[in-house]
């Protein structure tokens, strides 16, 4: 254990919080929305707000994705903030089509804009009347005001946007399936496309940033990478035999609005992350696509359950602490769980009910000394680790610290990761993704028995 | 190497013509409005006979719908001035995305001494406001904050920023502050640093430097030891910069008292006064605290640049001039002579791998005019250099102050009033003595900017927008570039390497002379990488193969 902890203020034990957060597990909403608009092809992400906020969400995004996140602001100043943005929007609509030359701008609000009220459909209406959109473009907006939910919200009131915006019916049926990734890496999209080419199941995604956020080094930039769902796929939407929402928090709401705004019906699902919630996904796909399960599904579902026996003497019954997000810390949950490892505590910045009924789902109660912070934060987290430590502790790059400080063998996952690569590389998604998730837990508890060990117990052999 | 090689005549890197017309190329696509706001902020650098530059247009807003480098007013105030203070425990008063943002990721380095001294920045602390602290207003549950983050922490100070919606909903912080200080007996202070205040981080700098000097400064009655004492004013210890001057300081004889803000703790801030001078490093963020230092105390303060070999030898030198002491004068020279061992064998090893390269370079308020002095050791030419929120007098010298046009956006940043403290006003240099500095070339409470060291038709650009960063690639192309992380990427994907001159790229220090080291290596390792020669693929690099013969 270091000598001198990193987070030397931290006591097991410190008087009760109501007001004072203290090293969130949770992000303002306007990130979310910026990544979820990356996820369609040829949009600009827009802040509308002081250029502090874009500034920040593009670059918290490009130290995780380690790519160019382009996006434009209001850059509102003092008189803005009296006045309203309106002015500020309508110069910004000319600037951006002019220089920057987006078919989409992708129009979030701030907490600034929210606060004092700006109307955005409004705005956008006067744009449109006044020729200020050339033809054949569009502009669409989210409200996503900073003080209400997280990031994982302003993802799926981006999410929702596209779908509120632009899905039509037409009267027209499609074979297409609907499906809405959640707040996951351009891996995790990519691996989902190939889950469902598999299964020989057409499709649309939104959002989709694989193929934009995971873009090669060519020696030529584009503003506009190649991925991204086409708009003219949002727009059939509405004709789409079915939908699937991953993640009741980030799909839910534009899952559910496809259903209420043009019939079509939804299945909204854990993420599938593990092989549980993973078999929830492919079950669904079957049972909605109408397909028999893929030869290559089945068999990479029989990889994963043989990884789990061969290697089950090093998870089962070891402790472990996570902190994310509601949609991917329930799945994973339940994976640690068919693992059996035991869920010990739980954290999450961002609020809402569901998340600890879903988790009482698939876990049940929690038991004595256990605890599901929802919502918490980090330092209470630390708190509960230093009172009683688990095994394993997994979570975004924040979380390093306490890991070291406890000397707890240390897992990222979620968002950010500011300090590993390899996140939006290789997916955690689907059966090959939770072979992956195993690989890394087992890397990192099986490091340590080979570094704790006594010589005589040190193993060759594993 | 000695300090001349530095000092050496700049030679043009582009001939006027050139120069206009390649200014001529940014301007060609912009809208009307935004072409004739570009026009002013874009200038191709002339020396006049009187030593004057031509005028830039600069902290001036960004037109909306420009993908900008810039931040807000709170990262400025927080991220920047107020931020790399280890014991002042810091609490951010709004929605949790400030906090959030501003949280670890500016690699302020800060060493702790021993289990006593407090070390808050790993914490990042927040009223986390929801909608109906909206409504109702959040002084309740900033005062409640408060009160929770002294019973935790125990803090000496406890800094209070405000973000967007507290303006506007009317949250008076500074009455919290100013209850709370006396509910618990220690220093509380707030901040008005909501983010659409100013144009960029630089009106959030002028707003900490009013905090700070009104709240910390001279509230520490503890006179410090040493000869010869001074502030570092202006260095952030981003990448251990900090760590490095405390090296030389150290080695020198001369007592640090404290550093604004880079490695600092508010007890060391409240020392402040005993110095004997204050050493400005950025002259942007922190020349409010040297002027009004000087105007209570009777502080003087000079420029320094510790970036490079030769600035860091001449401003270790103007240091021994400034105290007038033989015995530091020639312990500065046997410092100047022993360190610059090392950066010569290094410098003869790397330039000639380096020596004609071009670099463009735009970013933040001092840097891209000190680390052309680096550049210029390594032989590299400086095509173009722009800052992100600079004033004018920090492009042109700050003899244009009085010509400079106060708009709105400056005049909303309240500018303290500040008079001779009487019972500690003590004048360290009068004025016969100041003049006599200054005929020994120490730029004694001047700045000369960054356009009097660059090379004539050089192209200087405020506020550089994406659309122009590109177009620069494009016509210059330029075998390396200097921004932040959100430019990183974007030119990097061009196949040119991009150094982040805001947070080193995790790697530093590069102040001082083993910081020139550091970056020699660095650049060399950025520029000569065996990674740009492999973008293309050997299919890609021998299309010829597919041509045919005749059989």
């Amino acid at each position: 254990m270091p000598k001198d902890p990193y987070l030397k203020h931290t006591a097991a034990e410190s008087p009760p919080r109501e007001a004072l957060t203290i090293n969130p597990a949770k992000t303002c909403q306007p990130i979310g929305a910026m990544y979820a608009a990356l996820g369609v092809h040829r949009c600009l992400p827009h802040s509308h707000g002081s250029q502090g906020c874009c500034s920040y969400h593009r670059s918290t995004l490009t130290r995780h994705y380690k790519e160019p996140v382009m996006a434009a602001t209001s850059s509102f100043t003092e008189g803005a903030s009296v006045f309203g943005g309106q002015s500020n929007l309508l110069q910004a609509f000319n600037t951006i089509f002019t220089l920057y030359d987006p078919d989409i701008i992708a129009v979030h609000t701030t907490c600034l804009s929210e606060t004092i009220g700006d109307d955005l459909p409004q705005i956008i209406g006067k744009a449109t009347a006044e020729g200020k959109i050339p033809a054949g473009r569009v502009v669409l907006h989210a409200n996503t005001p900073s003080y209400i939910g997280s990031h994982v919200t302003g993802f799926a009131s981006m999410t929702r946007a596209f779908v509120d915006y632009f899905a039509e019916t037409t009267g027209k049926k499609s074979d297409r399936l609907a499906v809405f990734p959640g707040w996951v890496e351009p891996s995790d999209m990519a691996e989902l496309k190939r889950l469902l080419e598999t299964m020989e199941i057409p499709y649309t995604m939104l959002p989709d940033t694989s193929g934009v956020l995971d873009s090669p080094l060519t020696g030529h930039f584009e503003m506009y990478p190649e991925g991204g769902t086409r708009l003219e796929d949002i727009r059939h939407m509405g004709d789409v035999k079915a939908s699937i929402g991953l993640g009741p928090y980030c799909s839910g709401p534009a899952a559910k609005l496809l259903d209420t705004k043009c019939r079509v019906p939804c299945d909204i699902l854990d993420l599938p992350i593990g092989l549980s919630a993973t078999d929830r996904f492919i079950d669904a796909l079957r049972r909605t696509a109408g397909v028999a399960v893929s030869e290559t599904v089945i068999r990479e579902r029989g990889r994963l359950v043989d990884m789990m026996a061969d290697m089950h003497q090093y998870t089962y019954g070891r402790t472990v602490a996570l902190a994310g997000d509601p949609d991917q810390l329930c799945p994973l949950s339940e994976f640690l769980r068919d693992m059996d490892m035991k869920v010990k505590y739980v954290v999450t910045g961002t609020p809402g009910k569901p998340f600890e009924s879903r988790m009482s789902e698939l876990l049940g109660e929690a038991e004595e000394g256990d605890w599901r912070g929802a919502p918490g934060d980090l330092f209470s987290l630390h708190q509960r680790l230093k009172a009683e430590p688990t095994d394993l502790l997994i979570g975004n790059s924040y979380c390093k610290y306490m890991a070291r400080d406890e000397d707890i063998p240390f897992v990222r996952f979620g968002f950010p990761i500011l300090d590993r690569v390899g996140h939006s590389d290789f997916p955690y998604v689907g059966y090959r993704g939770a072979m992956r998730v195993m690989e890394r837990v087992l890397g990192v508890l099986m490091d340590r028995q080979d570094r704790d060990s006594p010589n005589e117990r040190f193993e060759l052999v594993m | 190497m000695s300090d001349t090689r530095t000092a050496a005549v700049v030679e043009p890197v582009l001939a006027e013509k050139e120069a206009e017309v390649l200014k001529g190329e940014l301007l060609a696509a912009y809208p009307p409005k935004i072409g004739r706001k570009r026009e002013r902020q874009i200038v191709v650098n002339k020396r006049g006979e009187d030593g004057s530059y031509p005028e830039i247009q600069a902290n001036t807003r960004t037109l909306p719908g420009i993908i900008t480098q810039r931040g807000c007013t709170y990262a400025g105030c927080k991220g920047v001035v107020v931020g790399p203070t280890r014991d002042i425990l810091q609490i951010t008063h709004g929605p949790i995305g400030c906090g959030f943002y501003s949280w670890l990721t500016r690699r302020n380095q800060t060493r702790a001494e021993g289990a006593s001294d407090d070390n808050f920045m790993p914490y990042s602390l927040s009223t986390d406001l929801e909608d109906k602290d909206i409504v109702f207003g959040g002084e309740k549950k900033l005062r409640r904050a408060v009160k929770e983050a002294f019973d935790t922490f125990r803090p000496k100070a406890i800094a209070i920023f405000s973000t967007c919606p507290v303006g506007l909903i009317g949250d008076d912080v500074h009455a919290v502050a100013r209850d709370m200080t006396e509910e618990l007996g220690i220093t509380v202070f707030g901040m008005s640093c909501e983010g659409y205040k100013g144009v960029s981080q630089s009106a959030g700098h002028h707003i900490a430097n009013n905090a700070v000097f009104t709240h910390v400064v001279g509230k520490n009655p503890e006179r410090p030891e040493g000869e010869f004492k001074v502030n570092m004013l202006g260095e952030y210890n981003i990448g251990g910069d900090a760590f490095e001057l405390e090296r030389l300081l150290g080695l020198l004889g001369v007592t640090l008292v404290t550093t604004f803000s880079g490695n600092s703790t508010f007890v060391s801030m409240g020392q402040a006064p005993f110095a004997d001078v204050n050493l400005v490093m950025c002259h942007r963020s922190i020349n409010y605290m040297a002027e009004m230092m000087e105007t209570k105390y009777g502080l003087p303060w000079f420029k320094v640049n510790f970036i490079g070999a030769g600035p860091s030898s001449k401003s270790l030198r103007h240091l021994a001039e400034y105290f007038a002491d033989a015995g530091l004068a020639a312990r500065v020279e046997s410092l100047i002579e022993s360190e610059m061992i090392e950066v010569s064998e290094e410098l003869d090893r790397v330039r000639p791998r380096l020596a004609g390269k071009s670099v463009l370079m735009y970013v933040g308020g001092s840097r891209a005019h000190h680390y052309q002095d680096l550049f210029r050791e390594l032989g590299m030419k400086v095509v173009s250099a722009g800052y992100e929120f600079a004033h004018r007098d920090d492009y042109e010298g700050r003899r244009v102050i009085p010509t400079i046009k106060v708009d709105a956006d400056s005049r909303n940043i309240e500018q303290l009033h500040v008079e001779r403290d009487e019972a500690r006003y003590s004048r360290r240099r009068d004025d016969a003595e100041i003049e006599s500095l200054k005929a020994r070339g120490l730029p004694m409470g001047e700045y000369e900017g960054m356009m009097g060291e660059m090379a004539e038709g050089s192209l200087v650009i405020d506020d550089i927008s994406h659309y122009e960063t590109e177009k620069l690639i494009e016509l210059v192309k330029p075998d390396l570039l200097c921004a932040g992380i959100k430019e990183k990427y974007v030119v990097q994907k061009h196949g040119i390497p991009l150094k982040q001159l805001h947070n080193y790229d995790i790697g530093g220090p590069y102040a001082g002379f083993r910081g020139a080291i550091n970056f020699y290596r660095e650049i060399d390792r950025l520029v000569n990488g065996s990674v740009w020669g492999k973008i293309k693929a050997p299919w890609d690099k021998a299309p010829e193969l597919s041509g045919s013969y005749g059989w």
